[in-house]
């Protein structure tokens, strides 16, 4: 479903972020990404939602490879994608149901379901009650669970987190993490860039360690590249 | 439609930046306007005394009204030729004595003699063609001599293409000030919205989907602002007429394309900003 083939990424003016890395991730798998800053999580990332072309190597995500990829095919890409960030990157001057509709707005969805699908992400994150509020009106959990809603309301098949906690106190923590469990356990993929190492160790899912832009570590069983393709 | 929604809510967020775009675009194009009204007016002052370039051909005495009729009739015929008006030494003298009120009783019958007011068609008003034309005349067997102020013609006919050149040049430079600060004003408006595109990458929204709003925005904001520009520059008009001298304003197509010209600014600007803006995230 997502493989990376040997995958280097160096930066015009900022060295290498990815050196040589390999690794698949199987359909409905949950993984970590860990590693300090400046391991190359947040690249690793980006290659998945092709915001980052490889310089050498190639990155295949669903039916698209990094090699052959249009504007056009990331933007389609990306609707079969749902991604969060540190900073929940939501619209201000629009409500919670707003944020969340525009997702599916911008690509066109049809009006009919419109509202129907963005009052089951809403449910499926606990904000049923909030969906009139406005972001500035919400805690930092709230407003990352707003991010999830948005990332989840065209249902990806992979949901893409970079450091989706690094903003929250424990408990709010704690409550993300729950939630994308609970996505993953509905059959979406997840991608999950942290630090937070104690999380990492009471969830149990598979974890890739990044350091100096390599794989150092991998606790998913068996060797990735060994493991066939099921798209 | 979705594009005038986003559209509609980008002008609702900022609505200061989009006033102060709609006033820009306006004096923008007002300056362009106002340099436009004042080359038309010159191009209508030079274009009344070029309608004077007129060749006079002065006929033998006692021409035969048959000889005299089948000259005009051959003059007639030169593809320069727009008119040709036949002056008696009567007509001569009166006129003489009209515009020369004070050696009125100098003037005698048979003082004057008969002549050929050869006035040529618009782009035949040239120093070459009237002299192509001058000569031709005189070969006529009933013209005696041929006089059309070459010194002035030439002159004349530096001067426009002198005013035809700086008219060009500065049109040229007032569009592109036009132009620039119309795409800079429509890069802020981008610029403000850059969230929102981000935000609409990354939720997978096609390049198009994202510019169309812009696009709309450029329009909108560049047809109302040209009409704005285009008031303004009436205005102006007006206020010339009224103070200074009497000025033509632009005929009713002229001013239509004006507006449009505002609204392809608007268009082609926001396509660059959104375009460049995009290539960059």
């Amino acid at each position: 479903m997502i493989r990376f083939t040997n995958v280097t990424m160096q930066y015009p003016r900022g060295g290498i972020a990815l050196r040589d890395v390999s690794l698949f991730v199987a359909k409905g798998e949950f993984v970590f990404f860990t590693g300090a800053s400046g391991a190359g999580k947040s690249t690793l990332l980006k290659l998945v939602f092709m915001e980052e072309r490889p310089t050498t190597g190639e990155v295949r995500v669903g039916g698209y490879q990094s090699r052959e990829v249009g504007r056009g095919d990331i933007a389609r890409l990306r609707r079969k994608l749902g991604i969060v960030f540190q900073d929940f990157r939501l619209l201000e001057d629009r409500s919670v149901e707003q944020n969340v509709a525009f997702a599916l707005q911008v690509i066109g969805a049809p009006k009919a379901s419109l509202r129907t699908k963005v009052g089951r992400a809403l449910a499926q994150v606990g904000l049923s009650s909030k969906a009139a509020s406005m972001p500035s009106e919400l805690s930092g959990g709230e407003r990352q669970r707003v991010a999830i809603a948005r990332a989840i309301v065209n249902d990806p098949f992979v949901l893409i987190a970079d450091e989706p906690t690094g903003n929250l106190d424990e408990r709010a923590t704690r409550g993300i993490f729950e939630l994308l469990s609970e996505i993953n356990a509905r059959g979406t993929a997840v991608l999950m860039a942290t630090h937070d190492l104690s999380l990492v160790r009471r969830a149990g899912f598979r974890t890739v360690e990044l350091a100096g832009g390599r794989v150092v570590a991998d606790s998913g069983d068996g060797a990735p590249l060994l493991v066939e393709e099921a798209d | 439609m979705s594009a005038t929604r986003e559209l509609v809510i980008g002008l609702r967020r900022t609505p200061l930046l989009s006033a102060l775009s709609i006033v820009t675009i306006a004096f923008a194009l007002f300056a362009f306007g106002l340099f436009g009204l004042v080359a038309l007016n010159i191009d209508r002052a030079l274009g009344e005394v070029e309608e004077r370039v007129e060749v006079r051909a002065f006929l033998h005495d006692g021409t035969a009204a048959e000889a005299r009729v089948a000259a005009m009739q051959a003059v007639s015929a030169f593809p320069e030729v727009q008119s040709v008006e036949y002056v008696s030494p009567e007509q001569a003298l009166a006129r003489a004595r009209q515009e020369l009120r004070e050696f009125s009783d100098v003037f005698e019958s048979d003082f004057l003699p008969a002549a050929f007011e050869v006035r040529l068609k618009p782009g035949f008003r040239d120093p070459d063609h009237v002299r192509v034309v001058a000569t031709r005349i005189a070969a006529l067997p009933v013209v005696e001599d041929v006089r059309y102020g070459q010194e002035w013609v030439e002159k004349f006919h530096e001067l426009r293409n002198v005013a035809t050149a700086a008219g060009v040049g500065l049109g040229l430079t007032f569009a592109a000030v036009a132009v620039i600060i119309i795409g800079a004003t429509i890069r802020m408006s981008v610029l403000a919205r850059a969230q929102e595109i981000a935000i609409m990458r990354l939720v997978g929204a096609t390049d198009g989907y994202i510019r169309r709003p812009f696009l709309l925005d450029g329009l909108l904001k560049g047809v109302v602002g040209g009409g704005l520009a285009l008031l303004l520059t009436w205005a102006a008009s007006v206020a010339i007429t009224r103070y200074l001298v009497p000025a033509h304003f632009f005929e009713p197509p002229l001013a239509a394309a004006g507006v449009a010209g505002g609204a392809l600014i608007g268009l082609l600007g926001s396509l660059l900003a959104v375009g460049r803006h995009l290539r960059q995230v």
